[in-house]
């Protein structure tokens, strides 16, 4: 499918944004990885949105806000990146990293949102384990502990992946420092926030996500009112990377139903 | 010339042969491999260690801080400096030196700093470090932030040691309602500030910029003259001309009447996996951020295993450079000779011992080196001219000139 790059300014910030498809909006904010282009779980979402995919300021090389220290001033400015694309009620749908900061722009967002979808969402302590801490280990080994098929990292990310690949992940754990790192990637002052989200809410969790504890995605689903839960067996972290369309039909079906 | 003795003070009964299991001797090395008992008799031989190099004839001694990590016991270089504020006369208490960044209440450590200070009745040389790249993540200090936190902690820092309290400080990573410290340094206008390093241009730029003495830890004799010509290019920016006084030395020596013993003890300079600290991990060294862009894509290349670390130069050739000296008085003279000459340094530190060193042979190698080295080195220096900041009573900073000489009691001037 195609698809065409645009851009908005947002606080003197070029934000770059991917946009596909047809029909009622949507919006993925991506992993703490960064956004690895226009790939199938896009295209399976396209079949019946049309696809907004904004890189996150500070990742992948775009312009970094020196100012920014937390996930909830990120969810502030995509406020206004939002509202720079036009979009004033748009479906969301949140990856890992994404999905805690869809979880808090769902927080100051009340009546605007038709739909969001968390997709093993970071940004609450788990009550049993903790999240993977990416600043102990390499790249390499922070994004394919996200997969339970290590053919499908290989398959995105190349085997193995070359150094521009490495870069792009160096500069976005720095932009994670810069926001994460203490507490790492969570918020204390999420968790009593959450109640207030009235977006019909799905959470999906990969059976096997050794980044994030499982336990997470129920958190959430407890604490947002009326949330489903679904899980996908046999998955790790990076579901839309893993199991495109598996994910792709979750959400979809929530957004219709 | 101001001559000064160092130890890393290493935690010399960890079990070596874990770290190399496991590869690496910080951060993650489990300090059950850390023996109280040990530390206690340790803590109290390097201070001896201290004592001798006072009754000796070292003008100071200069002392750091890490954390996690057998090669250095202090964790907190303000505790072992108050000790021997009270253990020592005449020394010098040079500490290199408290890692700003690391301090969430920057007042609390001018007012320690403060008392340190009076306690030694004016000894204190105060200075500043970033921390290693493993700090930030044993104190859990964002890395990404560790030069404007840096920055900002020395100029309160500054500003509560020089200007009457209160005031308020509302900085961008330090806020503080009240600034008024009821703890203000002996030395007027406050203590010498100087700047260790290895060879991050920034702070070599900032040190210049400050009119700061900046002290190279045993970088290679080349290293270092680069290191000068950084340094020298922003002095004259900031308009002043550098000399020996603004700079620094730090040497690895060890010194014995025979030589094969010095050998054999300088060896433990490579006791840690033959590295320098063991610190140098390829994620832990140097955590996200903590490095500038330019650093990035090597740092993504190395920590992802696909360029190799700076390589560990094996004992001879680290010998061979100059980078570790031994032998008897007459060979570590010579040598120290040709490092006078290359680098010209005015303030010069002798790290003395390392690793396993049984006690007898510290207190035999500080004996000589003070005994005998020193006489020789002072020579050297007054015939290369290797002036030192005390020598010449060289300005505290570019801000603050000269300082004020100590003994004017009531002296209220700095309210002033």
């Amino acid at each position: 499918m195609s698809f065409e790059p645009r851009e908005v300014v947002a606080a003197r910030l070029r934000v770059p944004v991917l946009v596909g498809g047809e029909g009622a909006p949507l919006v993925v904010l991506h992993h703490d990885i960064g956004n690895p282009g226009w790939i199938p779980f896009y295209d399976a979402l396209a079949t019946r949105h049309r696809v907004f995919v904004p890189t996150h300021p500070g990742f992948d090389g775009v312009d970094r806000p020196e100012w920014m220290r937390s996930v909830r001033e990120l969810a502030a400015l995509y406020r206004w990146i939002l509202h720079e694309l036009e979009l004033p009620s748009p479906y969301l749908v949140g990856l890992g990293f994404g999905g805690f900061l869809a979880a808090e722009l769902a927080t100051l967002a009340h009546g605007t949102l038709p739909g969001l979808a968390l997709v093993n969402p970071m940004g609450l302590k788990p009550r049993e384990g903790e999240i993977l801490d990416q600043f102990l280990i390499n790249s390499e080994e922070y994004v394919s502990a996200g997969f339970c098929d290590r053919e499908a990292y290989h398959h995105q990310f190349g085997d193995p992946p070359d150094v521009d690949q490495l870069v792009i992940w160096e500069i976005n754990r720095e932009m994670t420092t810069r926001v994460a790192w203490k507490p790492y990637l969570f918020d204390p002052a999420l968790d009593p926030m959450l109640p207030g989200i009235d977006a019909p809410t799905l959470v999906v969790c990969g059976e096997k996500d050794r980044i994030v504890p499982p336990i997470c995605a129920r958190q959430y689903a407890e604490r947002i009112p009326g949330a489903r839960l679904a899980e996908i067996a046999d998955c790790g972290h990076f579901p839309d990377l893993e199991r495109p369309d598996e994910l792709a039909s979750l959400i979809l079906g929530h957004f219709v139903g | 010339m101001h001559i000064m003795y160092f130890t890393e003070q290493p935690m010399k009964t960890y079990p070596q042969e874990e770290g190399d299991r496991l590869g690496y001797t910080a951060l993650l090395f489990s300090n059950r491999f850390f023996d109280p008992v040990a530390g206690s008799r340790l803590y109290n031989e390097y201070i001896e260690h201290y004592q001798l190099a006072e009754t000796v004839g070292f003008d100071g001694v200069m002392l750091n801080e890490h954390h996690n990590a057998p090669f250095c016991m202090q964790a907190k270089a303000n505790v072992m400096a108050s000790v021997l504020a009270h253990a020592t006369q005449r020394l010098k208490l040079v500490l290199l030196g408290n890692p700003l960044p690391l301090a969430e209440n920057p007042v609390r450590l001018a007012e320690e700093l403060a008392m340190i200070d009076m306690l030694s009745k004016g000894r204190l040389v105060s200075g500043f470090v970033r921390g290693g790249g493993t700090e930030q993540i044993a104190a859990n200090v964002n890395p990404a932030y560790n030069r404007e936190r840096f920055d900002e902690a020395h100029d309160l820092i500054v500003r509560a040691w020089t200007q009457p309290g209160p005031f308020r400080w509302e900085g961008n990573h330090y806020h503080q309602r009240v600034v008024n410290p009821w703890a203000i340094p002996l030395q007027r206008p406050h203590p010498r500030i100087w700047i260790p390093g290895v060879s991050s241009p920034e702070t070599i730029e900032w040190a210049a910029a400050h009119g700061y003495p900046y002290i190279v830890l045993n970088a290679t004799i080349d290293i270092c003259k680069r290191i000068w010509a950084t340094y020298d290019a922003a002095a004259e920016a900031a308009g002043f001309r550098a000399g020996p006084e603004h700079r620094g030395y730090l040497i690895r020596i060890h010194c014995q009447e025979d030589a094969e013993r010095a050998e054999r003890n300088a060896r433990e300079f490579m006791w840690m996996q033959g590295e320098f600290v063991g610190l140098l991990h390829p994620i832990w060294g140097a955590p996200s951020g903590y490095l500038g862009p330019k650093a990035r894509r090597a740092m993504a290349e190395i920590r992802n295993g696909r360029r190799a670390m700076a390589g560990k130069l094996p004992f001879e050739k680290q010998a061979a450079a100059g980078s570790i000296i031994h032998g008897t008085p007459e060979q570590c003279i010579a040598q120290l000779r040709t490092l006078l000459e290359e680098t010209r340094p005015g303030i010069l530190s002798l790290w003395g011992n390392d690793g396993r060193v049984p006690h007898e042979d510290c207190l035999s190698c500080i004996r000589l080196l003070g005994e005998e080295v020193l006489p020789a080195v002072r020579e050297i220096g007054e015939e290369l001219g290797l002036a030192g900041p005390f020598d010449v009573n060289a300005p505290v900073s570019l801000a603050m000139g000269k300082p004020v000489e100590l003994g004017a009691e009531g002296d209220h001037s700095w309210a002033e």
